[in-house]
């Protein structure tokens, strides 16, 4: 299972890209860690998820 | 009378503590955005004697700025990097400022931030966040980005939190209060989460990781 923002999912072989299009988010607006590390964007579709990852994807909305 | 130096050293030493107060003086804080968030972040590292502080925004002062953004209605019309040195130096003239009058973009970051401790994000645009938290996380291995993300509208202020995302990333904000929901921006939200984002500047100075 990984950790997906805190909650556990089955997505052990998706990429990164594979989740953050299930989320249906811009992917312009958010920046996202795996294991505390930040994964760069180019690397979205080539970073294969394993169990005990902890991926979190944070969305920012706008103001300022 | 304006206090001297050391006038002004030995009353931040009083409250702050001697040793936190040399941290503040040694630390150099980049503010990416000069609007609500970043123009009370500034005011508040400025009161604090932070010791350098690089001021970041292509934009000038305009008068729907006034209601939340730490400007006076006799700047209107002026960068905005140029008129808040102004009134920080009013606030403390003993701090040095940077400022620098540029849109910030993927190529010019690791520029533009290269000399800072800490980089505080205060833009209003999602993707502008989203890009120098990027950059900063990406092509630095040592600096620490307090990003701002939620704050807009008149929902509760006991929403907006400071949380560590990872040792090098923190985030001020409800997380959701988006200002394209149209929700507007008012002034003692956005400088809740502006505090919150000075708040965690100075802890993190002081050797405190913990939001």
């Amino acid at each position: 299972m990984v950790f997906v923002n805190g909650n556990e999912q089955a997505a052990s072989g998706k990429t990164v890209e594979d989740i953050i299009n299930e989320m249906n988010i811009d992917k312009r607006t958010i920046a996202v860690e795996l294991n505390e590390e930040i994964v760069s964007k180019a690397d979205y579709d080539k970073t294969i998820l394993k169990d005990e990852d902890v991926l979190e994807v944070v969305s920012f909305v706008g103001g300022g | 009378m304006v206090p001297t130096r050391d006038e002004y050293e030995s009353a931040l030493e009083f409250r702050h503590g001697k040793d936190n107060q040399r941290k503040f003086a040694e630390a150099t804080v980049a503010i990416c955005g000069l609007g609500g968030l970043g123009s009370n972040i500034a005011i508040c590292l400025a009161r604090a004697g932070i010791g350098k502080l690089i001021l970041i925004d292509f934009d000038v002062v305009d008068v729907s700025n006034l209601h939340r953004q730490q400007y006076k209605a006799s700047q209107v019309g002026m960068y905005k990097t140029e008129a808040l040195k102004e009134n920080l130096l009013e606030i403390n003239p003993y701090i040095t400022i940077e400022s620098r009058t540029v849109r910030m973009t993927e190529d010019n970051t690791v520029k533009l931030v290269s000399e800072a401790d800490i980089v505080c994000e205060a833009f209003d645009k999602a993707e502008c966040k989203a890009m120098v938290v990027n950059a900063v996380l990406t092509y630095f291995k040592d600096k620490i980005i307090v990003s701002g993300s939620g704050m807009a509208g008149f929902s509760s202020a006991n929403a907006i939190v400071t949380k560590k995302l990872s040792n090098r990333f923190y985030m001020c904000g409800d997380g959701v209060s988006d200002v394209n929901d149209g929700i507007g921006l008012i002034a003692s939200r956005v400088m809740v989460c502006a505090a919150h984002e000075a708040h965690i500047v100075l802890r993190l100075l002081m050797g405190e990781q913990t939001p």
